[in-house]
């Protein structure tokens, strides 16, 4: 495909999005930040399996899940650093999600779709009733874990690197996957699949991998984040609502498109912080997310990217 | 042996009642190949009417069938014209993003007026007993009033002008325009059908289970199951299985706690994906 | 020979779309079968591309056996299609979707060189004014040329033409006729679907009439137009079949 620009403004504009609380030290805006990271990580991620191959995973949230309980589970019980313990749990999500992938994405994106619906359900009551894991209680660190990395707070400040590497790092493998074969051997098939088929791509190898990766960034996020909470249960972990969120913030930004998903982050984010403080409407989450995700779909399936470059031709190349 | 003859019996019952759910769902998804994921928010609409009628108007929980199903009727045809009929030719995400977000839209307000608190419907109407085991009245009452529906919906759909206008819908939409049937209305009408069904089966099943607003995604995970294990698109195959979830899981309820229901569901789904996608008796 | 069916059979449920049909199909020629709607022609199309797998009978490329190939792979031989209706890659444009025409190919291209043989290919069939303009936007004439270049990226060595001149008027006939005979001389083995009977009756090496599923002749353009079944099936009238005689 063409050259492209977009990294060379989306990428200055994450990294100081990350360096902004360290470098003013404050700890509130660091919180802030560490949400909104997340949510770009999320929304970017699921972008891969959704905008770029077209298939909806509800339920997403379940990747996000397992890397965490399987990276807070080397740290609790056999002590494995923390890196280790994050990489290794975004490797078995991925490997569980490229075999998951074998198995339902061969089939209309409908089936997928419901499939996904059930991971998230299955799992949690998996989970729930496995004492190892805690149960429905969850498992508990013993702060001392903290001292291996220069006490809590030190590691607080760490986990904030590693969430903010990450996201970079998903940004620019997104980014690169859209511009590679692979990319485009998804795309294709995202328009038609039995067309891609015939033209020569292996769509149920190409499917799996791309669901895999996107499997990939959410579980070490998932490690990161029970790394710092010290804590982890399955409600917290299997949140359905950041599933619901994920595809909001992907189909708000514009699918298919890597400054899409972040920039649909941020607004969902800006969104959600105004709505949350106002006095009825924050038990409405739910309910204003769907209306959110209802109108999009209606009037503006294309998301705030398609809406600026249907107006904004010259916007293409650095709105990828 | 007892133990299995009461949960073969209660199989069967709560299995019609699942049924009734699945049809609702096969109905949408034989019509206009748009698989309604607001199913399950729609089935605790259902339940939280019939709890409503019942505590508010102190009205029988198999009275207030009726209305709700009526009700299912007008909320879903105006479903249908607020999230699907401007994109029905879109591309299939777009229909499973669309009645996704009704399901959002309903539940979140659902959760706002109701609480996730659960609630339960008594019904003082006793059980038979066989043995050391009893059926409740009201399993076997709701076993019937779902075989009496099934049975409406056949006869409606077989032998009414406007059933046949349905079918003919869902075989060949284009041909069906030629024949000068109002697809709009057929469309709008089978969505308001479905999703009359899906509010019946949740005051059916609220009169016999405890749930919360959130009960609705469980059951339509098992109407999924169902679809898919007795075919998208074949009504017989809803009802057949919906029988066989319902032998299984009270079977298996013998011998494991309920809480890993869902798993199994789970398991069963993806399974018949891997082996049989088409379902038993399904075409596509 | 390049590609050989035999004894071929397909049914779908209680109807047999493709009934015992075999035949042999010689390089750099162009091969074209005809028949009446519903007679198999696409369902046959449908098999040797690998969309659909024969319930019985044997599929040969060069002599190997493809019969039990998977579609991706037999892209990657060298088999290349169009589609009676369309398949254009909608949001994408025009040469992002023949650069995935030569990226998964026969000789499985890098995005660089996929782009030169894209444009290259785009350049033959006329396409270059709408190299960036979304597929979906495209007309009909448009959309098939698009379908054309798509295949002919793969760098195929039989390209399955199905009924591509369809919708055409008479100049876009010609011009698309021109197309396809540069396309032989390029070495490529073509197999074509088409009802318009003088273009493929001028165009055609070898012709294969199917009805009902099954081959009720086969032969050289002349002798398919004097095949008393074949007018019967088809041509319906003789004094047409006789005009096409005339016409080739």
């Amino acid at each position: 495909m063409q050259k492209g620009y977009t990294l060379f403004w989306l990428l200055p504009a994450l990294i100081a999005l990350v360096i902004y609380p360290i470098v003013t030290n404050n700890v509130m805006l660091r919180e802030t930040v560490f949400l909104i990271l997340l949510s770009i990580t999320l929304s970017i991620s699921l972008n891969i399996i959704l905008g770029f191959t077209g298939y909806v995973s509800f339920g997403h949230i379940v990747y996000y899940g397992i890397g965490a309980y399987f990276a807070f589970y080397l740290m609790y019980a056999y002590k494995v650093s923390l890196i280790v313990s994050i990489v290794l749990g975004g490797l078995v999500s991925a490997a569980i999600a490229f075999v998951l992938g074998q198995a339902v994405l061969s089939l209309r994106g409908a089936i997928f779709a419901i499939a996904t619906i059930g991971v998230n359900e299955a799992v949690k009551s998996l989970i729930n009733n496995i004492s190892i894991l805690g149960g429905a209680m969850g498992l508990y660190f013993d702060f001392s874990i903290y001292d291996n990395y220069g006490g809590a707070l030190k590691a607080i400040w760490l986990s904030y690197y590693l969430m903010g590497t990450l996201t970079i790092l998903s940004v620019i493998a997104a980014y690169y996957i859209k511009k590679s074969k692979f990319g485009l051997g998804l795309f294709s098939i995202r328009e038609d699949q039995d067309a891609s088929a015939v033209l020569g791509i292996k769509t149920k190898l190409y499917k799996s991998l791309a669901y895999a990766t996107s499997a990939f960034f959410p579980a070490i996020a998932g490690g990161i984040f029970a790394f710092k909470a010290g804590n982890i249960e399955p409600s917290g972990a299997f949140n359905l609502v950041k599933s619901i969120e994920m595809i909001v913030m992907v189909m708000l930004g514009g699918y298919g498109s890597v400054a899409g998903s972040a920039l649909g982050a941020l607004f969902y984010e800006k969104i959600k912080s105004i709505l949350l403080v106002m006095p009825y409407v924050k038990d409405l989450h739910l309910a204003v997310s769907g209306l959110i995700l209802l109108i999009i779909v209606q009037f503006a399936p294309s998301g705030i990217v398609g809406f600026l470059t249907k107006y904004f031709k010259n916007l293409r190349k650095v709105l990828e | 042996m007892l133990a299995y003859v009461n949960a073969v019996i209660s199989g069967i019952l709560i299995g019609l009642a699942y049924a009734i759910a699945a049809l609702g769902l096969n109905l949408i998804w034989g019509v206009m190949k748009v698989i309604n994921l607001s199913h399950g928010a729609f089935i605790a609409f259902g339940m939280f009417a019939a709890y409503m009628s019942v505590k508010l108007l102190g009205v029988s929980v198999y009275t207030s069938l009726i209305p709700i199903f009526v009700a299912g009727l007008i909320v879903g045809i105006v479903a249908f014209f607020v999230s699907l009929y401007r994109v029905l030719n879109a591309p299939e995400l777009t229909t499973l993003l669309s009645t996704y977000s009704l399901s959002l839209i309903l539940i979140g307000l659902g959760t706002f007026f109701f609480t996730t608190n659960p609630r339960a419907i008594d019904t003082h109407l006793g059980s038979i007993t066989l043995g050391y085991s009893s059926i409740s009245y009201s399993r076997i009452i709701v076993g019937l009033i779902s075989l009496f529906l099934a049975g409406t919906l056949y006869l409606f759909l077989f032998k009414t002008s406007l059933g046949k206008a349905i079918r003919a819908v869902s075989q060949n939409p284009t041909a069906a325009k030629l024949y000068g049937i109002n697809t709009t209305l057929v469309l709008s009408i089978s969505f308001g059908i479905g999703v009359a069904f899906a509010s019946v089966s949740g005051a059916l099943i609220a009169s016999l289970f405890p749930f919360t607003i959130l009960s609705g995604g469980v059951y339509e995970l098992k109407s999924f199951v169902i679809c898919v294990l007795g075919g998208l698109g074949s009504p017989a195959g809803a009802i057949l299985g919906g029988l066989i979830l319902g032998l299984l899981e009270n079977l298996l309820s013998l011998k494991m706690p309920v809480d890993y229901m869902p798993f199994i569901e789970f398991s069963i789904l993806v399974i018949i994906l891997l082996i049989k996608p088409n379902g038993i008796l399904g075409r596509r | 020979m390049i590609l050989k069916g035999t004894n071929l059979k397909l049914s779908f449920g209680g109807l047999v779309a493709v009934n015992n049909v075999s035949f042999e199909i010689e390089e750099k020629t162009i091969f074209g079968i005809i028949g009446p709607n519903g007679a198999g022609k696409t369902t046959l199309f449908n098999i040797i591309s690998g969309v659909y797998k024969p319930q019985e009978g044997k599929l040969f490329f060069k002599d190997k056996d493809i019969t039990n190939f998977p579609t991706y792979k037999r892209a990657r031989l060298g088999i290349a299609r169009t589609h009676q209706i369309v398949k254009p890659l909608s949001e994408l444009t025009v040469i992002e979707n023949v650069m995935v025409g030569a990226c998964f190919g026969k000789k499985n291209y890098n995005l660089k060189q996929a782009q030169k043989v894209a444009l290259d290919v785009i350049n033959f069939v006329g396409l270059s004014t709408k190299m960036f303009t979304q597929a979906g936007q495209l007309n009909v004439a448009f959309k098939k040329r698009l379908e054309l270049a798509r295949a002919l990226a793969n760098e195929p060595e039989i390209l399955l033409l199905d009924e591509v001149l369809a919708g055409l008027n008479p100049k876009e006939v010609d011009s698309m006729l021109n197309v396809i005979l540069k396309i032989k001389q390029n070495g490529i083995t073509i197999i074509m679907i088409e009802h318009l009977m003088h273009a493929i009756m001028k165009a055609s090496d070898y012709i294969m009439v199917l009805d009902s599923g099954e081959k009720i002749a086969q032969g050289s353009p002349q002798e398919i137009s004097n095949n008393q079944r074949v007018i019967e099936a088809y041509l319906g009238d003789p004094k047409l079949a006789m005009q096409l005689v005339g016409a080739k």
